[in-house]
């Protein structure tokens, strides 16, 4: 156990625990040119410093989380430390109680989705670093917390198994067991951004229509579809079942273009690119039957 | 107590694959796995799956590839079931909508892979593993098949004979993590472990945090041995500060190794003067841990890999998410600048052992996976030959499991009249012994008397004590501190290089954590979503996985694939052509061998100097 032991000091936070109504994401700028060097300086001003998070904690269960407050940590930096090593050096060597999801540490996994200095992000992949401090962790908004960073992702799950995300290939000539159905480069380059989906929530999570329309499709499922509709192996009949699925009333029609699951999106989807080429998709098959 | 015909538990790719198959042979399946299946660590895979699709290649080129690959230690049978089934297999994920990367024509495209003779590695970009989780799992939902997610398994119900070959595993035992309650789940057919690989018993792995080692602690305990665990890979390419892999597509698309003296020291000093970087990942990894050791690694620790020469457009084309990964956890563009890389732990080529149709000696108990032993990759896997054992063993264990007859195995599985006995190799400390805490139950008492109901009850309960007993304890030691400890040894001693002396000392060290362990109690008191106590039993379960691989490394005195022994630099054939077999016998480890098959269907794989 490490002897730099910090008592996690505690504070009120003002949210509760639903998180509903939390001030939506302002968008940052993560990447482009000079990057690399600008992160090797800020990184060689933190060395040999300690990084002040302030992360939510909140536990039905247990009587002095049940209402919800922040704890501040404070965690030696090391080269390359992201926001999931943050939380898990203050859970391994100072409050082994400290609960969140995370798996891969590479992206990939998407089980860590968190509210970084209010914006939806990968805990994995922020480099530490690149944040203000004291960095503020939090809960995903518009999800239910069930304990500390972790948010119920039943109804986000719901949404995507709403849009029959699976291959229909019924109306598709039979194939040779032996024998790939064939795909242009072209029309997988086309599916490609919308296959990269790792559900981590994010998108969902920053979108102000979901969180007034509970029964909002949302960016994520609405993406998972996209994929489908747009992929030339699935035939006519099945792309029409799609796009009614699509055009519902809390379907695609539901976006105001806000852009906010774009922004935030770790895997560089363009969401609300493929909700609208998806309505544009509707209208047209609509002009073709009325 | 939930109940259905097959339990599979873990949803990566070979426990998806085992799920459909089951339901397919007519099975009332669930699976039940402690991340969301879409959070399995498969979705990591980058490079691709070998299949011998094209003219040109065929099943037996891809099967002699793999026997030399594995050093001569995979059996034949399941490296020819392999090579036969991989094409079927890759060509159905793609009827079933996997974007794989295509041609001009259309087609599905191929790229090499170290160790291969045919460029016959299928491929999604950088993002195999990705796409053939999500494809997978959507056929599991398209199919409705019941899903249990974040639910822990803890223990198998499994009856107690003395001979483990007469048991029988009638179910699991598992806890909802997000609100702590224990259950039974009573499989009427058969249990699929699909648990996947045990990386986490090192502290510089690719592998993902859930890489625990639980199914093959699970399996040990109830009597199943644990096959050839000293053969861990360590893949030549990964970044130095997280373990996060870069692709062996890397390599595959013509990427250069270099040492900081800006040579190619694959060929400049001889390491593979035939294939330089694709060589197998064995000679890769010791040739850059030798440049390092001699003076010549970046840093003091690692080498550079760089791809700038392959141009913005293929790497954009075909490696773009290696860009996202050296930028987001390295902070360096590999378009332009070489990326840092060392070895880490990646890949365990033993597991529980197991028959071609995925069957352990214990009756009913199933593996798949990396967490299982066939065994395909003998001493040293080939890139891109685990994503085709998934699928093709993933779903033989599924349909055996549900009852679908796939002939007589010629792998046989347990103690019997075909192996050899025990080891004269002293041990430095007396391996396992542990007392009722660190067991955390074996198999149920009851015997052959006992009806299924009442040995999943008496797991159960079992389950419910340990459990309480870890939370009402006050104070103590905690599972990181465990864990640190466990994963700083194994890397120190039982890594790329091994001596006898380091070996030893890690088994002695593995000792301390098993009686650190008797000690160990959860701090969080909350029943909700309590990863303390998870990590906790995982801890448990990492403990005897570590102890497996260090005396698998201590036994086998020779070199041979990934297994390197200092004091012994031979491949000894006469005496060594033969599997490591651990199996848990009264609460301690005991070993024994059981013969390498090299018996094939058309011909006997002769054991040849293996070069590059
Ligand atoms: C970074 C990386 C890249 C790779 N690239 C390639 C490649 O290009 N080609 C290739 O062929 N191979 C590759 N491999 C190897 C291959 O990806 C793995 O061997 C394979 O994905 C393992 O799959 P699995 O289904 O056995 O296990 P996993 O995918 O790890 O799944 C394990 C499942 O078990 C569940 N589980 C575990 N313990 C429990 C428990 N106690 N209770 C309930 N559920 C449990 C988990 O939730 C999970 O669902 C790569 C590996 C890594 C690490
Ligand atoms: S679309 Fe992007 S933000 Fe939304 S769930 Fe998928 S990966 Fe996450
Ligand atoms: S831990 Fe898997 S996406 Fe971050």
């Amino acid at each position: 156990m490490s002897t730099q032991q910090a008592e996690p000091e505690s504070q009120e936070a003002p949210e509760d625990p639903e998180m509903k109504g939390a001030e939506s994401p302002a968008a940052e700028e993560q990447k482009g040119g000079g990057m690399v060097e600008e992160h090797a300086e800020k990184e060689a001003e933190l060395e040999g410093e300690t990084v002040h998070i302030k992360v939510f904690r909140y536990d039905p269960e247990v009587a002095d989380k049940q209402e919800p407050r922040f704890d501040d940590f404070h965690v030696p930096f090391t080269k390359g430390m992201t926001v999931l090593d943050s939380v898990m050096y203050a859970r391994d060597e100072y409050d082994s109680s400290l609960t969140f999801r995370h798996s891969c540490r590479q992206a990939v996994c998407g089980s860590d989705a968190f509210f970084v200095n209010g914006k939806q992000r990968l805990g994995c992949k922020t480099q530490i670093s690149d944040l203000e401090q004291p960095v503020r962790i939090e809960p995903l908004p518009h999800q239910e917390v069930v304990k500390d960073l972790v948010v119920d992702m039943d109804h986000f799950y719901d949404q995507m198994h709403a849009v029959e995300p699976y291959f229909q290939d019924e109306d598709t000539p039979e194939t040779d067991a032996l024998e790939e159905q064939r795909q242009s480069p072209e029309n997988r380059e086309k599916i490609k951004m919308s296959s990269r989906c790792i559900w981590c929530g994010a998108c969902m999570s920053s979108c102000n229509i979901a969180a007034g329309d509970n029964e909002y499709l949302g960016p994520a499922a609405i993406n998972k579809a996209y994929k489908f509709a747009m992929d030339d192996r699935e035939g006519e009949e099945i792309k029409e079942h799609r796009l009614r699925i699509l055009e519902q009333e809390h379907g695609v029609w539901r976006c105001q273009t806000q852009f906010s699951c774009t922004e935030v999106c770790p895997k560089d989807i363009p969401l609300t690119e493929h909700i609208q080429e998806l309505k544009r998709e509707a209208v047209k098959k609509n002009l073709k039957f009325w | 107590m939930y109940e259905h015909d097959v339990i599979v538990v873990g949803a990566g790719g070979a426990g998806l694959r085992a799920a459909i198959a089951a339901h397919e042979a007519g099975a009332d399946v669930a699976m039940v796995t402690k991340l969301h299946p879409v959070r399995s660590h498969t979705g990591a895979a980058e490079g691709g799956i070998n299949a011998a699709l094209q003219e040109g290649d065929d099943w037996e080129l891809h099967a002699y590839d793999t026997m030399k690959g594995s050093d001569y230690l995979g059996d034949a049978p399941a490296v020819e079931t392999l090579a036969q089934d991989a094409p079927e297999e890759t060509i159905n994920l793609e009827h079933w909508g996997m974007p794989f990367s295509r041609e001009e024509d259309g087609r599905v495209s191929q790229r090499p892979f170290g160790g291969l003779s045919y460029p016959r590695t299928t491929y999604a970009g950088a993002e195999t593993g990705h796409h053939l989780l999500h494809t997978m799992y959507e056929q599991v939902v398209k199919r409705g098949i019941q899903v249990y997610d974040e639910w822990y398994v803890m223990n198998l119900a499994t009856t107690d004979e003395a001979d483990p070959n007469d048991r029988e595993c009638h179910g699991v035992v598992a806890y909802d993590v997000q609100s702590g309650t224990i259950e039974g789940f009573k499989a009427n057919q058969g249990v699929v472990l699909a648990t996947g690989g045990p990386g986490q018993a090192f502290d510089h792995t690719t592998n993902a945090v859930s890489c625990t080692g639980d199914g093959h602690a699970m399996a040990y305990r109830a009597g199943a041995p644990l096959e050839d665990m000293e053969f861990i890979q360590f893949h030549p390419t990964s970044l130095p500060s997280t373990g996060v892999l870069i692709s062996e597509g890397v390599r595959g698309e013509g990427g250069i190794l270099y040492n900081s003296e800006g040579e190619r020291f694959m060929f400049e000093h001889g390491y593979a003067n035939n294939s330089g970087e694709l060589a197998s990942r064995d000679v890769v990894a010791r040739a850059e841990l030798t440049e390092v050791d001699e003076g010549r690694g970046v840093e003091d620790e690692y080498v550079h890999l760089d791809m700038r020469h392959l141009g913005e457009d293929r790497i954009m084309d075909r490696l773009e998410n290696i860009l996202h990964l050296a930028e987001d956890f390295e902070g360096v563009d590999g378009l332009v600048e070489p990326m840092p890389v060392k070895p880490g732990q990646h890949y365990a080529m033993g597991g529980i052992e197991v028959d071609e149709n995925g069957q352990t000696c214990v009756d009913g108990l199933y593996a798949a996976g990396e967490c299982a032993c066939v065994s395909v990759h003998g001493g040293n896997r080939l890139g891109g030959n685990a994503l085709p054992e998934l699928i093709v063993f993933g779903k033989r264990a599924g349909r055996h499991a549900a009852g679908d007859d796939l002939g007589e195995p010629k792998i046989r599985t347990g103690y019997g009249d075909d192996v050899e006995d025990e080891t004269e190799t002293e041990l430095p400390v007396a391996p396992g012994e542990a007392g009722l805490d660190a067991t955390g139950g074996v198999a149920a008492d009851g015997g052959v008397t006992a009806d299924p109901e009442g040995i999943l009850e008496r797991t159960v309960e079992t389950a419910r004590e340990r459990v309480d007993r870890l939370m009402d304890k006050e104070d103590g030691v905690q599972h990181a501190e465990i864990r640190a400890k466990l994963q700083k040894a194994m890397t120190d001693y039982v890594n790329v290089f091994r001596t006898e002396e380091g070996v030893k000392k890690a088994l002695e060290i593995i000792r301390e954590c098993r009686q650190e362990y008797q000690d160990v109690y959860v701090d969080d008191p909350s029943r909700t979503f309590n990863t303390d106590l998870q990590q906790t039993i995982e801890t448990r379960n990492l403990i005897d996985v570590a102890e497996s691989i260090a005396l698998g490394a201590l036994v086998r005195d020779e070199f041979r694939g990934a297994h390197w022994r200092k004091e012994h630099q031979e491949r000894k054939d006469e005496e060594w052509l033969k599997h490591t077999l651990i199996s848990w016998d009264d609460g301690e480890p005991s070993i024994f061998y059981r013969p390498v098959i090299l018996e094939g269907q058309n011909k006997t794989y002769e054991p040849k100097e293996r070069s590059y």
